[in-house]
């Protein structure tokens, strides 16, 4: 904290949506030369704070004020033009754009109206090397990583002159090594007095780079704290606002014992699965009540394989089975009328339905499958909403909202009702805890257990290894679009073996098919 | 005057509440305009008057637009039901025109069968453009848009084929239980779409496809199908379209009939509040905008506005209505003056399920 005056304050700010009350008189401010962490659970009121402040929406009550001139911005564009600059939580720039043209978008350097192309790429480049970024910057940006991609979020950003910045989840899709990259970058424009505001679900990055920290719980203001006079939990219990039972039990529990399957004929048999450019090909059993995790680093091909699995891309090279005998599944309609159930990592472009309702997006999957002829009929449709709805503790608990109304998590509650609703035998969940919040999270995981105990295979993709290894009788690993190793998960495997595994490649004598 | 805007919320945030209210604001101004506008009387057992005339003329294009509401709700366009309207209706007029005894039912019945079977099978060429070979939708119909015209022409080779046969005459003029008989066949297709999306769950899927391709072929969603069928779907509601065109006239004309209709039924569905984008549909809303529509045409003749300047008359009052239902727009003119704005005059409420 260089300032003693705050750079923007928010004081009584208050919102409500048509059946929701997101933000309940939250104050909060922010200094010069600081990062300062955001932190609650989903549907908290973070993302509708970040989104009054840049005017996406407007007040019910409360004041913004900016450099002490109380400000009410019209939009990003207006707030960016002011110095309060965005990045928000999925990328929201241009895939078929080039990278020079995605920075520069809406602002380019002109002479007399035209583009100045030579001038927009040397800026480009000379910015993304401040970011230590060497990239083509005529290359359309969809033909970089969704990390890259981040990265140039964060340099359209900076390009303003921001005063105000603002990382809403930048990290979600970043792997350690591009995380430490943008903490740097991070920690570079705070000395030069940038304001930082950054909203994360890892408890970890939080206590690695933010100075101060705001808590919400439910649209209201619980505090706001020195990180290091706030334990980290402390900071757990103040964000779900009860004890950690929860988290603790699952904490304690034991290591899953392995499941006897020795004699038993797999559920699911993937014999030499592979797609050219996705995944080299892989032999993967899962049997019935298994969870089978997948780890590996971001971009391993870990999405590749599950999506291979469901039919979601068409294998070029071996076949997937269900109960040996039936017909092989190469597309997601057979996938689904033999049992399985895929939640997608790209929840907004692969899983909900915007303008749909809860409801509608619940039943999705069980009304494809019986056919448009045959609608579910509607009793029966509250029924099966009314108890996914209540045993996922989806929020709020309004089954005719639509679901673009809902926060992150509670999409991903629905999504994985979608699934459940079909009572399949494998669930494929990939990535189903990335960028919600540890409530949310741990019900997730415990549901993942439960699932597996009645009888339901899983497989289970998570950048986070602790939690793989956490629910996982076996975990495979992926390393560079290949299948290295298939670990059972004993006393003998931790996330060491598991990181050196990811790194080394080299333990493939280990595999137990 | 914030209470009174929270009482009206349901109302207003109904989503058929501006079409109709468009709708009654139009049908007002005509009658302050002229006062006997609104007057219906009954005539030989038949019910006369402008509205009636309004209902009547704008039979062909609420059937057009039923379809055209469908295909843009899966995210997609047809263009080319103007000329399956000119197709449809040359086929059954030359059927008649050949046959012995224009009167007899039996022959316009085989006519109409022959005009629709022919209009099936053209919709399902859009359809297997647009869902099997991936064409982009306005570019698949644009085909057929453009040689449709073409097809109609070799039908009636190049002519205007007049015929003289009462009962096809009835489709377009004819009268039952004091009604046009216009009227009800498009009532009947708009409950029948309505039934056939809602009852089933077509709507549902059509929406889904419309909203997120990619999350509901992943949900399963056979979307091809979908898709092949809406284009169907829409090539009948053309078709049916075309024998009231033809009807209304005697007359096939394969130059004029539908011509610029598609134009009009994207129009409709966009005022009815069913996204060009696809999603959510409305087939109660595109009813209504198509009702806004013939409404502006016969207000544009009862002013006496000269032929010249209708159309120019036409697209102000169209872009009015459009920016009258953008929720930005009324958003920032609400902004501009806070405080200053009376509470909205209450038509009357819409039922909360409009069947068609």
């Amino acid at each position: 904290m260089t300032g003693n005056r705050p750079v923007l304050t928010m004081t009584g700010i208050s919102k409500t949506f048509p059946g929701v009350r997101a933000l309940h008189d939250v104050d909060f401010r922010l200094f010069p030369g600081e990062v300062h962490a955001l932190m609650g659970e989903n549907g908290a009121g973070k993302s509708t704070l970040i989104k009054v402040l840049t005017g996406v929406y407007g007040t019910d009550a409360g004041v913004i004020t900016l450099d002490g001139e109380q400000v009410s911005f019209s939009g990003p564009m207006q707030a960016a033009a002011a110095g309060v600059s965005t990045v928000y939580q999925e990328v929201n720039l241009c895939t078929n754009l080039s990278v020079a043209e995605n920075v520069f978008i809406g602002r380019e350097p002109r002479r007399l109206g035209a583009v100045r192309w030579g001038e927009m790429r040397r800026r480009a480049r000379d910015l993304l090397a401040r970011l230590d970024l060497d990239l083509d910057v005529s290359a359309p940006l969809g033909t970089y990583s969704l990390a890259v991609q981040q990265m140039v979020a964060i340099a359209r950003a900076i390009d303003v002159q921001a005063r105000v910045l603002i990382l809403d989840e930048p990290t979600s899709s970043l792997d350690a090594g591009e995380v430490a990259q943008l903490f740097r970058i991070m920690r570079q424009l705070r000395d030069e007095g940038i304001a930082i505001l950054f909203v994360t679900h890892f408890l970890d990055q939080v206590y690695g780079i933010a100075d101060r920290i705001t808590v919400l719980r439910n649209g209201t203001l619980v505090g706001e704290y020195r990180t290091e006079e706030l334990p980290q939990f402390s900071l757990v219990e103040k964000m779900i606002g009860q004890e950690l039972d929860v988290l603790e039990r699952l904490d304690e529990q034991q290591k899953r014992a392995t499941v006897d399957t020795a004699d038993e004929a797999p559920l699911v048999d993937a014999d030499g699965l592979g797609r050219r450019g996705a995944v080299a090909p892989f032999s993967l059993r899962i049997h019935a009540g298994e969870v089978v995790g997948l780890a590996g680093l971001l971009g391993s091909g870990r999405t590749e394989v599950a999506r291979l699995i469901f039919g979601a891309d068409r294998a070029d090279h071996g076949q997937v089975r269900l109960d040996a005998g039936r017909a092989p599944v190469r597309n997601p309609i057979q996938a689904i009328g033999q049992g399985v159930g895929f939640c997608s990592e790209n929840r907004r472009a692969e899983g909900i339905v915007p303008e749909l309702t809860v409801r509608e997006n619940m039943i999705l999957a069980m009304q494809a499958a019986r056919g448009w002829l045959r609608p579910i009929p509607r009793r029966r449709q509250d029924e099966l909403v009314r108890r996914y709805v209540e045993a996922l503790s989806i929020r709020p608990a309004n089954p005719e909202l639509p679901v673009r109304n809902l926060s992150g998590g509670n999409q991903q509650k629905v999504l994985l009702a979608r699934w459940l609703i079909t009572e399949p035998r494998l669930l494929i969940l990939d990535e189903p805890t990335r960028g919600i919040d540890v409530g949310a999270k741990a019900e997730i995981q415990k549901l993942v257990v439960q699932l597996s105990d009645g009888g339901m295979a899983v497989l289970f993709i998570s950048a986070e290894l602790e939690e793989v290894l956490r629910l996982s009788h076996r975990v495979a690993v992926m390393r560079d679009r290949e299948m290295v190793a298939q670990l059972d998960n004993d006393d003998t495997l931790d996330a060491d073996r598991v990181m050196r595994t990811i790194a080394s490649g080299t333990t493939r004598k280990e595999v137990t098919r | 005057m914030t209470a009174v805007a929270a009482r009206l919320r349901p109302l207003t945030g109904h989503r058929l509440f501006w079409p109709a209210l468009v709708l009654v604001v139009m049908l007002a101004a005509n009658t302050v305009y002229r006062p006997g506008f609104l007057a219906v009387e009954v005539k030989n057992g038949h019910l006369y008057g402008t509205p009636i005339d309004i209902l009547r003329l704008s039979a062909p294009l609420i059937l057009v637009a039923l379809g055209m509401t469908l295909v843009i709700a899966t995210g997609g366009i047809d263009l080319s039901v103007g000329s399956l309207c000119a197709i449809s209706g040359a086929i059954a007029c030359l059927h008649i025109s050949g046959a012995a005894d224009q009167n007899s039912p039996a022959t316009v019945a085989t006519a109409l069968a022959l005009a629709f079977g022919a209009a099936l099978v053209l919709g399902a060429w859009n359809g297997v453009l647009v869902a099997v070979m991936g064409f982009e939708p306005i570019i698949a119909t644009l085909i057929l848009m453009v040689a449709g015209r073409g097809i109609a022409q070799l039908v009636t080779e190049g002519q205007i084929i007049t015929i003289n046969s009462g009962p096809y005459r009835a489709i377009g003029l004819g009268h039952f239980l004091t009604l046009p008989l216009a009227i009800l066949i498009a009532l009947a297709a708009a409950l029948l779409v309505a039934a056939f999306t809602r009852r089933t769950a077509l709507g549902l899927i059509v929406e889904s496809v419309g909203g997120n391709a990619e999350a509901s072929r992943l949900a399963g969603i056979r979307s091809r199908r979908i898709v092949f069928l809406v284009y169907v779907i829409s090539a009948a509601c053309a078709a049916l379209a075309g024998f009231m065109v033809t009807a209304n006239v005697s007359s096939a004309d394969g130059n004029a009939a539908g011509l610029w209709i598609e134009l009009d039924a994207i129009l409709a569905v966009v005022i009815g509040g069913t996204s060009l984008a696809g999603g959510r549909f409305s087939l109660g809303g595109t009813v209504l905008g198509a009702l806004i529509i013939q409404t502006l045409t016969t207000t544009v003749y009862a002013m006496n506005i000269s032929p010249q300047t209708s159309l120019l008359f036409k697209a102000v009052v169209v872009i009015a209505v459009c920016l009258v239902q953008a929720p930005a727009f009324r958003a920032r003119l609400r902004r501009r003056r806070r405080g200053t704005e009376p509470g909205p005059a209450a038509p009357q409420r819409e039922k909360e399920q409009v069947p068609a």
